[in-house]
């Protein structure tokens, strides 16, 4: 059976540390936009972990929130795309091509999620910083979009290597850097289709949402969190 | 009807063909210079890529698509009004239709631009036409930018040719008045044109496929530009309301703006005896309809979205409201409703001078508009964390200032190479007084007696 390659995200264990985020960073090339062009919204997080509080301080309840592309089945943004750039793979995987991009940046407005990025300027980076790019990650010019692949190249040479050995892919084969990095291992990933995987069986958990679960365009990111109903009653 | 050559109505509407003034020079200079600034803006844009404009992360579309929208908006002036008078054979229309018409192109021309100013990689815009290409892929024909493509180039087409096809029997007259140079440009313009009576027919028949044909593509372009926004579930973006609001919207638009070209056409061309007081009228009328219209479109838009009560609808309905958006929100309420059903409803004020000044409120009021729809609902979508918002930076400005600058630029060569208002149809009208009513049937047989 094809692979069907989907995430959990246990909130409960993330401790917002933003190990991943950097991890994704390094990962794919991710350029950093520097002070002035973040400040007016040029930053580029393929992932990021969004905070929201609760209550006054100092009875203040902070709660981490990993929130990266959701690869929906049912994805608006590939359906808006004039050029197919932004379509579906045969794995499930909302896949981003870059060639194939002109830069209508209509995909990111149609994403609900904000996940998409756009390519203001060319991607620069201070010397010697160029010499740690990733070599199995393209780096993206001026005028495309760009997003979370679920770090494509690993799962592409983790299948490679599963092939190689003649054996089936297991869930180390094709972590992506988020979920290696992440020291509480609260990201987990894996293929959805096989029914023995941790993240097929945690996709089921009581504990489990989708973000935005009422537009219907059904993500394959779960995120898990205690439900306010399992909550004991104290006030 | 004055069939000599030296009728005072050609000598009239063909004079800014033949003499032209230091003013207009001067006008064009200036105009021009507007232009090439907006065009080294896009340089500088290509140079070192979108970032030097101010759309960002959450709101991607800013300034380009509200121009886009709005240019779009202004072109339904012409053809479409031109087109709805001479079905109904409103006979005050003769005089008005060319400089309608003329709007539609150029609005179009200026408001297709947009959409690949605005790509990120400008040089592949062609990417998005359906053609066996190397990249063995068709355009995604689920995308509403790719039916923009073809419903604005539909609308194009038609509307060149729908002003193109009347100006056939002027260009054999100017042939017939000029030597030279001149006479053989005009000449070609008029394709062989004799004034044959199976030419008029022909001709007539045409006019008559067009007007009928171009309606419903006039309707559809602005609906299927409005699909761009209502199609994603963007909070108040995704409504069923947008196809015939933006479509009243652009009519609302396109008659101010007509309003204004004709006063402006008037003045320097010296028009006063082909646009009267009663034209101005007549589309202040019109106006204050589309005001009402529209009003009632907010009115229904907002309603429904405040009784709705969906949280993330909210939140963009009080930005705009009584939020960070709201200094806008009411001068465009002010200028397309307020003082557009409180000026025009009287008579006594719709002088041209006060629906001129009228109109430019609307004009700038639907341009807010268009801004309101587009960037609210950007930087206030579903997750609060990502919210943001937007600024337009020098290079947006400059092209935008530039747009307007092109659209008055290309009116003024048009009307310096073809007479603006068209010459036999105020022949064929006998050219009366609007306000004195002629009999039908001698208006039909008009059209043959009024052949040179």
């Amino acid at each position: 059976m094809a692979h069907r390659w989907g995430m959990v995200v246990d909130l409960d264990k993330c401790t917002g540390c933003e190990a991943c985020v950097t991890a994704c960073h390094a990962e794919n090339n991710i350029p950093t936009a520097g002070a002035t062009e973040a400040a007016r919204g040029r930053a580029m997080h393929w992932l990021r972990v969004e905070r929201y509080w609760e209550g006054d301080f100092p009875d203040v309840k902070v709660k981490f929130k990993p929130v990266m592309c959701q690869h929906c089945d049912n994805a608006p943004c590939e359906a808006v795309c004039p050029t197919y750039a932004s379509h579906q793979t045969d794995e499930g995987l909302n896949a981003q091509v870059y060639n194939r991009c002109i830069g209508t940046r209509y995909c990111a407005n149609a994403c609900s999620y904000n996940v998409r990025f756009f390519n203001f300027f060319n991607p620069q980076w201070e010397k010697p910083l160029q010499l740690q790019l990733n070599p199995d990650v393209s780096v993206r010019e001026v005028g495309v979009m760009e997003k979370c692949t679920f770090c494509v190249q690993r799962i592409k040479s983790g299948k490679t290597a599963a092939k190689a050995d003649d054996r089936a892919v297991t869930e180390a084969d094709v972590q992506p850097a988020c979920a290696q990095a992440c020291p509480a291992g609260a990201i987990i990933f894996g293929d959805l289709n096989d029914h023995e995987s941790r993240v097929a069986r945690l996709t089921h958990s009581p504990r489990g949402t989708k973000l935005l679960e009422d537009l219907g365009t059904e993500p394959k990111v779960t995120y898990l969190q205690r439900q306010s109903w399992n909550e004991p009653d104290t006030q | 009807m004055n069939r000599t050559r030296n009728n005072p109505l050609a000598d009239d509407l063909v004079r800014p063909l033949l003499h032209t003034s230091v003013w207009f020079y001067g006008g064009v200079l200036v105009l021009a210079s507007i232009v090439a600034c907006g065009a080294a803006a896009w340089a500088y844009q290509l140079w070192y890529g979108m970032g030097v404009a101010g759309v960002n992360w959450p709101v991607f579309w800013g300034f380009y698509e509200t121009n886009f929208v709005f240019w779009i908006g202004i072109s339904h002036a012409g053809t479409l009004i031109s087109a709805i008078l001479r079905l109904v054979n409103a006979r005050w229309r003769r005089p008005v239709t060319r400089c309608a018409e003329v709007i539609t192109a150029f609005a179009l021309m200026i408001g297709a631009i947009f959409p690949i100013i605005h790509l990120g990689k400008p040089w592949l815009f062609f990417w998005v036409a359906p053609y066996p290409s190397s990249r063995e892929l068709w355009p995604n024909f689920r995308s509403p930018l790719v039916w923009d493509f073809f419903a604005i180039n539909t609308y194009l087409i038609g509307s060149l040719l729908f002003l193109l096809l009347p100006m056939i029997p002027d260009f054999a007259l100017i042939r017939d008045r000029t030597t030279g140079r001149r006479q053989r440009i005009y000449g070609a313009l008029a394709l062989g044109w004799q004034g044959t009576t199976t030419q008029w027919h022909r001709l007539e028949a045409a006019m008559q496929i067009m007007a009928v044909a171009i309606i419903p593509v006039a309707v559809s372009v602005h609906t299927i530009v409005s699909f761009d926004f209502s199609m994603a579930h963007v909070p108040m973006w995704h409504s069923t309301i947008f196809g015939p609001y933006f479509v009243a919207g652009a009519i609302f638009s396109g008659i101010a703006a007509l309003i204004i070209a004709m006063a402006a056409l008037r003045r320097m061309l010296k028009l006063h005896a082909y646009l009267h007081p009663l034209h101005f009228d007549n589309l202040s009328k019109l106006l204050l309809l589309m005001s009402l219209l529209w009003g009632y479109f907010v009115f229904s838009e907002r309603l429904t979205v405040w009784y709705g009560n969906v949280p993330s609808e909210m939140a963009v309905f009080w930005a705009t409201q009584r939020g960070a958006f709201a200094p806008f929100y009411w001068t465009m309420v002010v200028c397309n409703f307020v003082i557009p059903v409180s000026i025009l409803s009287f008579r006594r004020l719709r002088t041209i001078p006060i629906v001129v000044m009228v109109s430019c409120g609307v004009v700038v009021g639907m341009w807010l508009e268009r801004f309101l729809i587009i960037v609210p609902g950007l930087s206030t979508k579903q997750l609060p964390y990502s919210w943001g918002t937007y600024a337009p930076r020098p290079a947006e400005v400059i092209i935008m200032v530039a747009t307007f600058a092109a659209m008055a630029l290309l009116y003024m060569l048009f009307s310096k190479f073809v007479p603006i208002i068209s010459i036999w149809e105020m022949k064929v009208g006998n050219q009366p007084h609007p306000a004195v009513p002629v009999d039908d049937d001698e208006e039909a047989q008009g059209l043959w007696r009024a052949r040179p």
